[in-house]
């Protein structure tokens, strides 16, 4: 099946006709002449440098700050498109909210039978110090980054929710004003839905869930792990559209259950915490205890309820890839609706028929680590050699059940500049969804990923990809 | 304001500020290095760098001999000084970095672009006086920058007047150690006075803190110890002298008391600072003592930068 299946281009169909959304873009298109296309893309270079925007690759000691590449051509999602994947994304949000706040509480899914008990108990990112506590207002993901991938006209999937501490939407606005910036009459013949207003939504939604103990006017923060972190930039970023406190764990201690931050005027009292720090490090009291980037006492503050963390302790229980196979049964039982997203077939390496089936088709499969992220420790069966499938069954046959296995899909692609001209590269899209006390709210987009190399279909920022600017048309 | 970006922004501030400082001091090293020994005298005057720049310790122990090389080597590029420029550069990038939400678009690059810009030179380049030119106006115009995109851009709150104090401590302490390191050659002496010996030294202190024209422009006589001595202390005309940067520096202490509605010891050890420089007359001092005067100025104002650090910045 590998290679069989056609691969659907965003822009251009297999007959050569130009699809409705990309029909300005392509006459652009032709008309620009490619060294053009280089030169801006050299100026956005430029100004990402110069704007700071650069990211760590963890191991990679000889540059601690790089780039990640910007690819100048914008990728086109029409209004409806957009509007079926927004039903998609809040639906399933709403659903990994019910479920974590079920299996912190009643664990009514557990007891039906729907999801194995030991996905949820023996996952390491279940948190037994969340049993049975109350998060304000119920929601424990308000900030979530849901992978999608297309492979047709009509079909998306999602590839990988992230409910912990998705990152990127950073570039998502800036590679938006970059385009503004440099292709002005693009813009003039696109009616481009803005997203600009993402950081006044996230504020928004931050104050919809301050602890009622808080003031009418809550202080929020944004908490980093610190410099070295590899979204740093990102961290002060935000923090700065924000207009809230960029605070790092030594900036806050907690007395008689309440935070404060360190100020030049004394303590100040510190409402909702949006964190960008896992949950490992957050309370060397009640987790690492060698961490230094957390705050001690925190999570007694949290149990107390005087404070809210953004995103609540716990959530990578339901976002793991192990419990992700389980979520068109979890959409159905806690909304009592069909999923409006798909997800990519996935076969369950824990159940010995599947994985049996996985190992006798290694080489057309993508097998995954359930708690693996970033692109790492996965295999791409057709793109990988006989050794390394080799290696893989063996880990695969020492721990199935840390394993899941997905067919190849066959991505959607879209025109990417390269060095030999425009062509197409495989890309996936990272929408990101806020979920405050009053409702949902998603800016129409998100991050999508490139993979910059021809026929590769890792997008990942670690391994080499890039991203563009996502533009949802306004009919 | 979080204390710890406060006390980033008073460091980053610092430490621009003693780069530019550095710079000068290589500058008006290398041109009395340049003059013929009738004229510079015998000292060696790359042992004097590195004491104006206060790391004589350090550099003794890399190096055998202060020599143009080994010296502009170390204040320029060292990273085993952890005062060289280029460390200056890293620190104030890495504290910008830490506080980018507190800077200015503006003052970020300027920083920003200083330390990309920092990797073009390089020590063996700079042995041509050419590269060594342009490096040094490299760095004075990185301290000009940053300061005037500080000046045009910040918010006039607290985030400027920690960012200004940082400036002025660093200063005073700079202004107050060249005139440490040369205070011999201020005192009257009879053999030297209104010799040519001197004047090439005198003017090369007025040159480490831009003061040559300014000393014209005020006193408007050929330069006298003393009245170097003056414009560099007393003077609050002369932006780089002590009893200038106390003007500041109690300025916005007061902004800040007045801001947060309370004042501490930071103002207070400020005040008695600013009196006494106010009270004082040269003459005085020079009968006193003029190296007791400025190794004391240097404690307190070393006192007065641990108390704002207690005060506000923990």
């Amino acid at each position: 099946m590998a290679g069989t299946a056609p691969i659907f281009d965003e822009m251009t169909l297999a007959d050569g006709a130009v699809r409705p959304a990309y029909e300005t873009l392509a006459r652009w298109l032709k008309t620009i002449p490619t060294d053009l296309l280089a030169t801006r893309s050299r100026e956005a270079e430029a100004l990402f440098r110069r704007i700071g925007i650069t990211f760590a690759v963890y191991g990679d000691a000889a540059s601690t700050e790089r780039l990640i590449p910007f690819d100048v051509i914008p990728r086109i999602l029409t209004n409806d498109e957009w509007g079926r994947l927004s039903k998609g994304l809040t639906q399933r949000v709403k659903a990994i909210n019910a479920f974590l706040n079920d299996v912190y509480s009643k664990r009514e899914i557990l007891r039906a039978g729907l999801v194995p008990e030991d996905l949820v108990y023996r996952n390491p990112a279940f948190r037994p110090e969340m049993n049975q506590q109350p998060v304000p207002h119920g929601i424990y993901v308000m900030i979530a980054g849901i992978d999608i991938v297309r492979v047709d006209a009509d079909t998306f999937y999602v590839l990988e929710d992230n409910a912990r501490t998705p990152s990127g939407v950073s570039y998502m606005l800036e590679n938006r004003e970059v385009m503004i910036r440099l292709f002005p009459e693009l813009f003039s013949q696109h009616r481009v839905a803005p997203v600009e207003n993402y950081t006044d939504d996230l504020l928004a939604t931050m104050k919809s869930v301050a602890p009622r103990s808080a003031s009418s006017d809550p202080t929020c923060v944004l908490l980093t792990p610190g410099l070295f972190n590899s979204a740093y930039y990102e961290h002060t970023f935000l923090a700065d559209k924000l207009g809230v406190e960029l605070v790092e764990g030594r900036d806050l201690f907690v007395k008689a259950d309440i935070v404060y931050m360190r100020t030049t005027e004394g303590p100040k009292r510190v409402d909702v915490i949006y964190r960008r720090l896992d949950d490992d490090f957050l309370d060397p009291l009640a987790f690492r205890p060698d961490s230094a980037l957390g705050v001690p006492g925190i999570m007694s503050a949290y149990h107390a309820g005087n404070v809210t963390l953004a995103n609540a302790v716990g959530t990578g229980v339901s976002d793991d890839k192990a419990v992700y196979s389980y979520m068109p049964e979890i959409v159905k039982f806690y909304l009592g609706e069909e999923p409006i997203l798909k997800n990519v077939p996935t076969h369950r390496c824990r159940e010995p028929d599947e994985l049996k089936y996985v190992l006798e088709n290694l080489a057309d499969l993508v097998v995954k680590e359930v708690h693996g992220s970033g692109g790492y420790g996965m295999l791409i069966g057709p793109k990988a050699t006989k050794a390394e499938i080799e290696t893989f069954r063996d880990k695969l046959i020492k721990d199935p059940a840390g394993f899941i296995a997905q067919p190849t899909l066959a991505l959607s692609t879209c025109p990417t500049l390269v060095d030999e001209g425009v062509a197409p590269r495989h890309v996936d899209l990272r929408p990101y969804v806020l979920t405050g006390r009053d409702k949902v709210r998603i800016v129409p987009g998100g991050l999508t990923r490139v993979a910059l190399k021809e026929g590769s279909l890792v997008v990942n920022s670690s391994q080499g990809g890039g991203t563009k600017d996502t533009w949802v048309l306004d009919s | 304001m979080l204390s710890r970006t406060a006390d980033n922004l008073f460091w980053l501030a610092r430490y621009v500020e003693r780069a530019e400082y550095l710079a000068r001091i290589i500058e008006a090293s290398t041109r009395l290095a340049n003059l013929p020994s009738a004229y510079a005298g015998t000292s060696n005057e790359w042992e004097s760098a590195v004491a104006t720049a206060g790391c004589a310790n350090l550099f003794f122990q890399a190096h055998e001999k202060a020599t143009r090389e080994t010296v502009i080597d170390f204040l320029a590029f060292s990273p085993d000084n952890p005062s060289s420029i280029r460390s200056c550069f890293e620190t104030a990038r890495t504290n910008a970095r830490s506080v980018r939400t507190a800077l200015t678009g503006e003052m970020w690059d300027a920083i920003n672009s200083a330390w990309l810009e920092l990797s073009k030179y390089r020590a063996s380049g700079l042995n041509q006086d050419e590269h060594l030119t342009s490096f040094l106006s490299f760095v004075k115009e990185t301290g000009l920058r940053f300061d005037g995109s500080a000046y045009r851009t910040m918010l006039r709150s607290d985030g400027y007047w920690f960012s200004r104090l940082g400036v002025m401590i660093e200063r005073a302490d700079n202004t107050a150690r060249i005139l440490d390191v040369k205070y011999h050659v201020l005192l009257p002496d009879a053999e030297h006075v209104g010799g040519s010996l001197d004047y090439f030294q005198w003017s090369a202190i007025l040159r480490a803190v831009s003061a040559l024209t300014a000393y014209h422009w005020v006193y408007k006589e050929s330069l006298k110890p003393w009245l170097v001595a003056d414009l560099l202390i007393l003077n609050d005309q002369m932006p780089r002298s002590l009893a200038a940067c106390y003007e500041s520096i109690v300025r916005n202490l007061d902004s800040l008391s007045l801001a947060y509605g309370r004042q501490g010891p930071a103002q207070r050890s400020a005040r008695a600072i600013r009196t006494r420089l106010e009270n004082a007359r040269i003459d005085d001092i020079f009968q006193s003592g003029l190296h007791e005067f400025v190794s004391d100025f240097i404690g307190e104002n070393n006192r007065l930068g641990a108390a704002i650090t207690q005060q506000y910045l923990t």
